[in-house]
């Protein structure tokens, strides 16, 4: 059967700074990226025949074709989500690739959410989507929003409390994600929070939405990111070490804006589950096989559950594997956000995540893995959903 | 009141009338489809269990179960923000369907996982009233059966 398997691989990636204001609107931080991307894949823009974005992403490729200077694309799409798009935007371009309906396609993710970032008009178009809410709610916002339901640390409170009851997990645990990713940030230069935290100051910082505190949401940064991806015969001759797309795939699951229909359907079929068999299927590999992973991260919990769902350990028993220390940059069996993920480096909708993922394999990263053969990115797991595995 | 009128408000729609007909009179009625009984919440035009588009409101007990919740602190939205800290919840009725709500009337009861609770309707305005759920007060001399 053909697969997706080793058809295609990432050989550009490239990022504007990541702040809280970056005083530059999403389009520009969009091209910059794109542009880094390119000239790190040794290409020109001439060379980019096809996009792949998230659905809600401000920057069409209409745009970006125009500010780029790039002549003709063959192929372009959207994924669905937000945090649940990051993975699915890499699977829909090596697809692409493998069926020749491109040679090249960028992947990319803008977003401006900094408290003060310069913003586009528009739902997406920059700080929180939350604020803007309309009075009149017609869509399924409304079993959500009249009841106080707003944000997505709200959203996910609610799931991880329920975790907390049925396994036993605690407030601890999650503080213990916060705390590794952020001794994996102090050493990366591209990390907005790099000053040291402990245990005591995740229990100490304020209740946003209980059971999550402020040092288990993600950051509101400015900022964008970008890989260019090819085929696995034009990545032999990139200029640096290419990301083979070992596998690859998506999955619609429970999601978190839907909660009341959330727990009904939640189960071994759905969501990271459901994606984890499927890549490990396509790869011919398991869990152990894998020496580091970038999980979606919007809250530290989504860390625990990913572990679990991407077989890890087993459902329940992710608070005790991260407390022995098992995520933790260099010595633990898997080390995980080693770029300090979006609760350190940055929150450009777990796109960073990717680039921290081709450093591993290329021997780049600031928390490098040592003979990092094999690395997992992840999409957001409480939306439709996705990963990739990069092999070297 | 200017609170009042700045509360995010559901816009009832040709799915979902029933739904929101049912709180505006009280009664905690639910989708379920005529042609196999499941039950579903929120509601859509289509069975996902048979795929029917036949249905009813199916008037349920009421009775619940607490089976998540968050006390939220904030940021918020601006009309919320006042009343911060305020639960947000999630109920499992005794049918089987989930309804995100909050829990009112719990004075001296502090909230956990598995509370027995029920139905009270809050009137928002002339045409809206949201479900949201209390306590289940123990009947005297009977035990009160937790769930959890
Ligand atoms: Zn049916």
């Amino acid at each position: 059967m053909t697969t997706l398997r080793d058809r295609a691989a990432i050989i550009g990636i490239g990022q504007t700074a990541f702040s809280k204001q970056s005083g530059i609107t999403e389009h520009r931080a969009a091209c910059e990226a794109i542009r880094a991307a390119i000239d790190d894949a040794g290409l020109a823009p001439k060379d980019i025949d096809g996009f792949v974005r998230y659905d809600i992403e401000s920057n069409t490729e209409l745009a970006l074709i125009y500010s780029l200077g790039i002549p003709h694309l063959r192929f372009f799409a959207g994924v669905t989500s937000g945090g649940g798009a990051v993975c699915g935007t890499l699977v829909l371009a090596a697809m692409a690739i493998a069926t020749g309906q491109a040679r090249n396609v960028v992947c990319f993710r803008a977003r401006n959410r900094g408290k003060r970032s310069i913003s586009t008009p528009g739902k997406f178009g920059g700080g929180r989507p939350w604020e803007r809410q309309p009075q009149q709610v017609a869509d399924f916002y409304q079993y959500h929003t009249p009841f106080g339901l707003i944000t997505p640390a709200q959203e996910m409170a609610l799931i991880y409390h329920r975790h907390m009851h049925e396994y036993g997990t605690t407030t601890e645990h999650f503080g213990q994600v916060a705390v590794a990713q952020r001794t994996h940030a102090e050493r990366n230069p591209n990390a907005v929070m790099r000053q040291p935290i402990t245990l005591s100051d995740h229990q100490s910082s304020r209740w946003i939405a209980e059971p999550l505190r402020m040092l288990d949401c993600c950051l509101e940064t400015d900022g964008a990111c970008a890989v260019v991806v090819t085929s696995r015969e034009r990545a032999r001759d990139a200029q640096h070490t290419p990301a083979y797309i070992l596998a690859g795939a998506q999955a619609e699951g429970p999601i978190h804006i839907q909660l009341s229909d959330y727990f009904t359907h939640r189960n071994e079929e759905t969501g990271g589950r459901s994606v984890a068999k499927q890549i490990y299927e396509m790869a011919e590999v398991s869990p152990r096989d894998i020496n580091a992973a970038m999980f979606y991260d919007h809250f530290s919990p989504a860390v625990l559950t990913s572990l679990e769902d991407y077989g890890f350990c087993k459902p329940g028993e992710s608070g005790p594997f991260v407390a022995a220390g098992n995520i933790q940059w260099p010595h633990g069996r898997l080390p995980v956000n080693t770029h300090g993920g979006s609760l350190s480096e940055a929150f450009i909708h777990g796109f960073n995540h990717i680039l921290e993922g081709v450093r591993q394999i290329r021997g780049t990263s600031t928390c490098q893995v040592e003979n990092a053969e094999l690395v997992l990115v992840t999409s957001s797991n409480t939306d439709p959903t996705g990963a990739v595995l990069l092999r070297r | 009141m200017s609170q009042k009128s700045e509360t995010p408000v559901p816009v009832p729609n040709f799915d979902n009338a029933g739904f929101w007909e049912g709180c505006r009179n009280h009664e905690l009625r639910i989708q379920r489809c005529c042609a196999c009984s499941a039950l579903r919440h929120h509601p859509r035009p289509l069975c996902p269990a048979c795929n029917s588009s036949d249905y009813d409101w199916h008037k349920v007990s009421g009775r619940g179960t607490l089976y998540t919740f968050t006390i939220v602190h904030g940021p918020t939205l601006a009309a919320f923000a006042a009343h911060a800290p305020y639960n947000v919840a999630v109920v499992q009725l005794d049918e089987g369907p989930y309804l995100v709500t909050n829990i009112v009337e719990y004075n001296g009861t502090p909230l956990r996982i598995g509370l027995p609770v029920e139905v009270v309707f809050n009137d928002v305005d002339a045409t809206i009233s949201l479900p949201k759920f209390r306590p289940v007060k123990p009947m005297s001399g009977s035990a009160a059966t937790l769930k959890d």
